[in-house]
């Protein structure tokens, strides 16, 4: 009897199962974000110091839960590879990390934008600026190791244990990162706790985390699936060379 | 345990007899180092200030400079593979290529590294915590290191690849022994970040051959 992760770990079941999910997971992102978006524009209120240029944070906060969220799972995918050999989890593994790579940038872009008017400078070398920054430059790491290696089953492990290195070093790097500001500067950022965001903020910014969330689940499966239908071509292209080789050898025996 | 030993002294005569690789680093290490002033115009206060950050992240640029060959000669030549097939674990291997990197590359970067504190006008102060957080955190520079190097070993322009993989994981490093040496001038408590930094070299040292181990296996299949 398979589990269902066995089931799911197939290839042609996921192709079935996630092309029967993708239309609904995508409408339902995109009903969660249109709700969400109402929310953040309309329903709630400008900041009292920093005005419209608040509202910003609705896409900042979301993108910067999905960096972190991704790479989290990344590093659980290249577990999968690495211990239970699933074909599935490399292909989870590529298609999350320039899906990853896409928010953490978006998070440090938006971030950057918002604090020009909020604390007069686009980029402060604070803690979590900077260890951001740093979990920017691992996905780059993976994604340049991977490209750079021709064998892909050679490169999916290598990136893999990338990953898991990556994971270990993270809280490490961070860490660090506190460690040397509270040396040399006081934290700037103006933090919000979860309890001192009053609640016309807070229900916006959850609906679109969770639009980000589905959003992000969309874009995965779509990834998946495309990495999948990738390899199937490229299998059968080298299966017809075989053939052509072949007929080609029995030409010249004849 | 003897096939371990000779295996590190074999990589240190290598590195002694075949030439080019010390001094390399070592002339890297100074030219950057000399650069800077005359890019940052010779401000001795300035100097004075940005001196252990400067020599800690030319450190780092020197030593990433020669890991590249840390697996790569021996891949090329065939010995990696009468390592992988030998008696000792791959992990030790993986051990004794990164010690014999740390004694022949970052001990000597790091005893030169006050020398070149003349030149950018180290508090004399410094010198002592300089060379001790050197002395201390390179063997994370190495072990880390050579799992950037077991990593790229097969990859297409290996050498840029590994500064991009490497560096954003030395970035502990650089920050605790930085800490330390500022910490040694202040009044701040100074063994707490030098304990952290040592607390870095063992653990790298225990991980790092075993993902550099688990690259090298992936690839000698």
């Amino acid at each position: 009897m398979q589990t269902f992760t066995q089931r799911l770990a197939n290839p042609t079941k996921f192709m079935d199962l996630s092309a029967r999910l993708l239309p609904w997971v995508a409408g339902f992102a995109a009903a969660i974000l249109a709700y969400g978006i109402y929310l953040a524009f309309f329903v709630a209120p400008p900041d009292y110091l920093h005005g419209e240029i608040a509202r910003i944070m609705f896409v900042h906060v979301p993108s910067a839960w999905l960096a972190m969220a991704c790479y989290a799972l990344i590093a659980i995918s290249a577990f999968g590879l690495l211990v239970f050999r699933h074909p599935l989890a490399d292909v989870s593994a590529k298609a999350a990390a320039p899906i990853g790579a896409a928010f953490t940038f978006l998070a440090l872009f938006t971030g950057s934008l918002w604090g020009k008017p909020a604390w007069g400078t686009y980029w402060v070398w604070d803690a979590r600026l900077t260890s951001v920054l740093i979990l920017f430059f691992l996905y780059l790491g993976l994604i340049a190791l991977r490209s750079s290696i021709e064998d892909e089953t050679l490169a999916s492990k290598l990136t893999a244990i990338l990953a898991l290195v990556g994971i270990v070093m993270l809280p490490i790097i961070k860490f660090s990162v506190d460690w040397g500001n509270t040396l040399h500067q006081p934290s700037s950022v103006v933090k919000l706790g979860g309890p001192t965001i009053h609640s016309s903020i807070l229900t916006p910014l959850l609906v679109m985390g969770a639009g980000f969330l589905v959003l992000f689940v969309a874009m995965h499966l779509k990834a998946m699936r495309n990495e999948v239908l990738r390899r199937r071509v490229k299998a059968l292209q080298l299966a017809e060379v075989a053939r052509a080789q072949a007929s080609q050898v029995t030409a010249a025996a004849e | 345990m003897n096939a371990f030993l000779s295996l590190v002294a074999r990589d240190l005569r290598l590195a002694v007899r075949q030439g080019g690789a010390i001094g390399t680093a070592l002339g890297f290490y100074l030219i950057v180092v000399t650069m800077l002033p005359l890019g940052l115009g010779a401000d001795l206060n300035l100097l004075s200030r940005i001196a252990p950050g400067v020599l800690w992240i030319a450190l780092l640029l020197s030593a990433l400079l020669s890991l590249g060959r840390v697996f790569e000669s021996d891949y090329e030549d065939g010995s990696l593979d009468v390592l992988v097939t030998g008696p000792l674990p791959l992990e030790l291997v993986a051990v004794a290529k990164a010690l014999a990197h740390w004694i022949s590359t970052s001990v000597p970067l790091a005893l030169l590294a006050p020398v070149l504190g003349i030149l950018l006008n180290l508090e004399l102060l410094a010198y002592p915590a300089l060379v001790a957080t050197m002395l201390i955190g390179t063997p994370a520079v190495s072990f880390i290191g050579a799992v950037g190097a077991a990593l790229t070993l097969r990859a297409r322009r290996g050498g840029l690849l590994i500064a991009l993989l490497v560096l954003p994981l030395y970035v502990p490093t650089l920050v605790f022994g930085i800490a330390a040496i500022s910490a040694t001038l202040g009044p701040d408590d100074a063994a707490a970040p030098f304990l952290i930094l040592t607390a870095i070299s063992l653990g790298s040292m225990v991980l790092g051959p075993l993902a550099a181990a688990a690259a090298l296996r992936a690839q000698m299949q």
